[in-house]
C-alpha cells in the first residue's frame, strides 16, 4: 500500500494570547519569538499511517509539504519518525495561498510523486483553520473523501475508515484510492522521534520542487482573499467567590450559579 | 442570480442550528435582493420541509431511495445537481460533520469559493465576505470569496431565526439522477452514550478538562452535578485525547461549538483553542486552582479552589435551593 501525508508547517498554536500580534496591513500573523511546528492534526495524519503500516506491513510512507523552506524542518521530523521519503513543493509566492491554491500543488505534486491507494491531511491546520484542504484536494484527484478519520484498518483490498460525528462515529468501507483527513483521537498522539532518528534525518534525500517545475503559474489568490485580520479586544471582569472559609467561597458561586439558571 | 440555498438534513430536525441558518439565509438573501430556497435532505425530508416552508420562500425535498441516509458521495452528487438547477448566489449549511464535510467539495464542483465557520456573512457589492475566528480564536478574519458561488457552512446557532412568512414557501420534490457511488459507503453508524441529546444544544454545561485528573472524576463529580442542574457534560481537548471521555464531548476549536446560557468550566485553563468554541456562552463560570488561568478573563464568576473540595459542597448547596420549587 502507498500512502501519502500532507503536512503543514505552521506557527506554534500554543503560543499564548498575549503574546499574539497580528500585521493588519499584510493580513498575517507576526511570527514574534513563536517557533514553527507541524499542524498537530496532520501529525495526528502521519502516526495514524505509521500504525497502519506496523498492522498491515509492506506500506510506504511519503510525506509532502507545500510551504516556505522552513517546512523542511517538518519534514525532516516525519522522516525521523520514520516516513519513508518526503517531498517539499516551494511557495515562493508572496503572502498567504488560499485553500484551492494549496490543493492545485499538492494535487498536482501527488501526480508527479507515483500512484497512491490512501491520501491523508488533517482535518484543518492551527493557523487558519479553513478545513478545506482534504475536500479540496480530492476534487482536483477525481476520487471520494472521507473527513474527520480516526482510525484506518486494511481488509482483503479494502479500508475500513471510522471517523468521528457528531453524534458518536461511523465505519467506512473504502475501495482505494481514497483522501481522508485526520482527527485527533487518544490512539493517534504522534509519536516523539528519538534525537538520533532526527539528526540522521538531515542526511535522508529530500525532493525539492517548485511550482513551476509542477507546470503551475503562480496566480494570486482567486478563490478567497484575506480582507480584514484583527484581534478582538474582549474580556470579561470576573467576579471571584470571596469569603474566609470555603463554605462560604461556595455559597457566593452557588448564589451565582442559581441566579444564572433561574434567569433563563 | 440573487438567490440564497439553504442545505437541511432531515435527520437532524428544525433545531436551533437549522432555524439560525434559515435566519442567516433570509438576511442574505434580502441583502442580495433575492429569494430564500431550502433543500431539505434524507428520510423524512417531507416532513421538516412543511416546517422550514414557512420561513422559506421554496423547499426542494430530495428523498429518493438512494438519499434515505447520509453516505458522502452520493450527497454531494445530489446537492450538486440541486445547485446547478437552481443557481444561487450562495449555499449555507449548518456546523455538523457532514455540512463541513461536503462545503469545499460543494464549492469545488459549482465552480465557487467555499469558506467555513462563519459568525457572519454579508454582501459587499459583487463580493460575499464571511467573518470567522482564525489562529484558534486569537484573531478575527473577514474573508472575501470570489468565486461564485459562495458556499460557506456557519455557526449557525448563533443566528437569530427567521420570522414565519404570511404565506408558506412552494414545496417541491426533486427528481435528481443520481448513480450509486460504492468507492465508498457508510456500514456502521453508531451514537455515543450521551449523544443522544445534542450539546450544541444545550442550555447549560458542565465541562471538564485535564485538571479533572481521570475519567473516575467525571463520573463521581461532574455527572452528579451536571444531572442536578439539567447540564450536558463536555470536555475539553486534553481530556478527549486522554480517553477519559469520548471525544463527542469536546469542546473548542476543533469539537462543537457551543451556545448555552452557562457554561460551567470545570479544572479547564482556557486555551485560546477551547475558548474559539464558547465564545458565543451567555455567561461562562470558572473553578479552578490556578487564579492566573486564562479561563479566568472570559468568566462572570469564578472560584479558586480545588474542583474536588468545591464540586461536592456546590452539590449539596444546589440541591437545598433547587430542591426548593426551582
Amino acid at each position: 500500500m502507498n500512502i501519502l501525508v500532507c503536512l503543514k508547517q505552521i506557527l506554534d498554536p500554543e503560543v499564548p494570547a498575549r503574546d499574539f500580534r497580528v500585521d493588519a496591513a499584510r493580513r498575517e500573523a507576526e511570527q514574534g519569538s513563536a517557533n514553527l511546528v507541524t499542524n498537530i492534526f496532520c501529525e495526528n495524519a502521519l502516526e495514524t499511517a505509521l500504525q497502519l503500516r506496523e498492522r498491515a506491513g509492506g506500506a510506504t510512507i511519503t510525506v509532502l509539504s507545500y510551504g516556505r523552506p522552513t517546512a523542511e524542518d517538518s519534514l525532516r521530523k516525519a522522516l525521523a519518525m520514520k516516513a519513508d521519503a518526503a517531498a517539499l513543493v516551494l511557495d515562493e509566492g508572496e503572502g498567504t495561498p488560499d485553500p484551492l491554491n494549496v490543493a492545485r500543488v499538492l494535487a498536482a505534486a501527488i501526480k508527479r510523486l507515483g500512484a497512491f491507494d490512501l491520501v491523508m491531511t488533517g482535518r484543518e491546520a492551527g493557523d487558519w483553520g479553513a478545513g478545506q484542504t482534504g475536500g479540496l484536494l480530492a476534487e482536483e484527484l477525481g476520487l471520494p473523501c472521507v473527513s474527520f478519520v480516526d482510525g484506518i484498518e486494511v481488509e482483503g483490498g479494502r479500508l475500513r475508515l471510522r471517523r468521528q460525528t457528531d453524534t458518536g462515529w461511523e465505519l467506512f468501507e473504502a475501495t482505494p484510492p481514497v483522501v481522508v483527513t485526520v482527527t485527533n483521537d487518544e490512539h493517534n498522539v504522534p509519536r516523539i522521534p528519538k534525537v538520533r532518528d532526527v539528526m540522521m534525518s538531515y542526511r535522508q534525500p529530500l525532493t525539492k520542487l517548485t511550482p513551476a517545475d509542477l507546470g503551475l503559474a503562480a496566480d494570486g489568490n482567486d478563490y478567497y482573499e484575506v480582507a480584514e485580520l484583527s484581534i478582538p479586544q474582549k474580556e470579561t471582569r470576573c467576579d471571584f467567590a470571596g469569603g474566609d472559609t470555603l463554605d462560604e467561597k461556595v455559597e457566593a458561586f452557588a448564589r451565582h450559579v442559581v441566579e444564572v439558571t433561574r434567569g433563563m | 442570480m440573487n438567490d440564497v440555498l439553504i442545505i437541511l438534513f432531515a435527520a437532524n430536525g428544525f433545531d436551533k442550528g437549522a432555524q439560525g441558518l434559515a435566519g442567516a439565509g433570509r438576511r442574505l438573501a434580502g441583502e442580495s435582493g433575492g429569494s430564500l430556497r431550502a433543500v431539505v435532505l434524507g428520510e423524512g425530508a417531507e416532513t421538516l420541509a412543511q416546517e422550514v416552508a414557512r420561513v422559506a420562500d421554496a423547499v426542494v425535498v430530495a428523498d429518493q431511495a438512494e438519499l434515505s441516509e447520509y453516505q458522502p458521495e452520493t450527497y454531494l452528487n445530489a446537492l450538486a445537481q440541486v445547485c446547478r438547477e437552481s443557481k444561487p448566489r450562495a449555499v449555507l449549511l449548518g456546523n455538523d460533520t457532514y455540512s463541513q464535510e461536503l462545503t469545499p467539495r460543494l464549492a469545488h464542483r459549482l465552480g465557487g469559493s467555499a469558506a467555513g465557520d462563519g459568525v457572519e456573512v454579508r454582501v459587499d457589492g459583487d463580493a460575499l465576505r464571511v467573518g470567522r475566528q482564525v489562529y484558534g480564536g486569537k484573531a478575527h478574519a473577514v474573508l472575501e470569496l470570489k468565486k461564485s458561488p459562495a458556499v460557506v457552512w456557519l455557526r449557525a446557532r448563533s443566528f437569530a431565526p427567521a420570522a414565519p412568512r404570511e404565506t408558506s414557501g412552494d414545496v417541491t420534490r426533486a427528481a435528481l439522477d443520481i448513480q450509486a457511488d460504492t468507492r465508498t459507503r457508510v456500514v456502521e453508524r453508531r451514537r455515543e452514550a450521551g449523544g443522544e441529546s445534542r450539546l450544541e444544544e444545550a442550555r447549560v454545561i458542565v465541562s471538564g478538562g485535564r485538571g479533572i485528573g481521570g475519567p473516575e472524576g467525571f463520573e463521581t463529580e461532574l455527572r452528579p452535578l451536571a444531572e442536578l442542574l439539567g447540564a450536558q457534560l463536555a470536555a475539553s481537548r486534553a481530556a478527549c485525547d486522554a480517553g477519559w471521555v469520548p471525544p463527542t464531548w469536546q469542546v473548542g476549536q476543533t469539537g462543537k461549538k457551543v451556545t448555552p446560557e452557562l457554561y460551567l468550566a470545570v479544572a479547564i485553563t482556557g486555551a485560546s483553542q477551547h475558548m474559539a468554541g464558547i465564545s458565543e456562552a451567555k455567561t461562562i463560570a470558572a473553578i479552578n486552582t490556578d487564579p492566573d488561568a486564562p479561563i479566568f478573563k472570559h468568566s462572570r464568576f469564578g472560584i479558586v479552589e480545588d474542583y474536588r473540595k468545591v464540586v461536592p459542597l456546590l452539590r449539596e448547596k444546589l440541591k437545598r435551593v433547587l430542591g426548593a420549587g426551582f
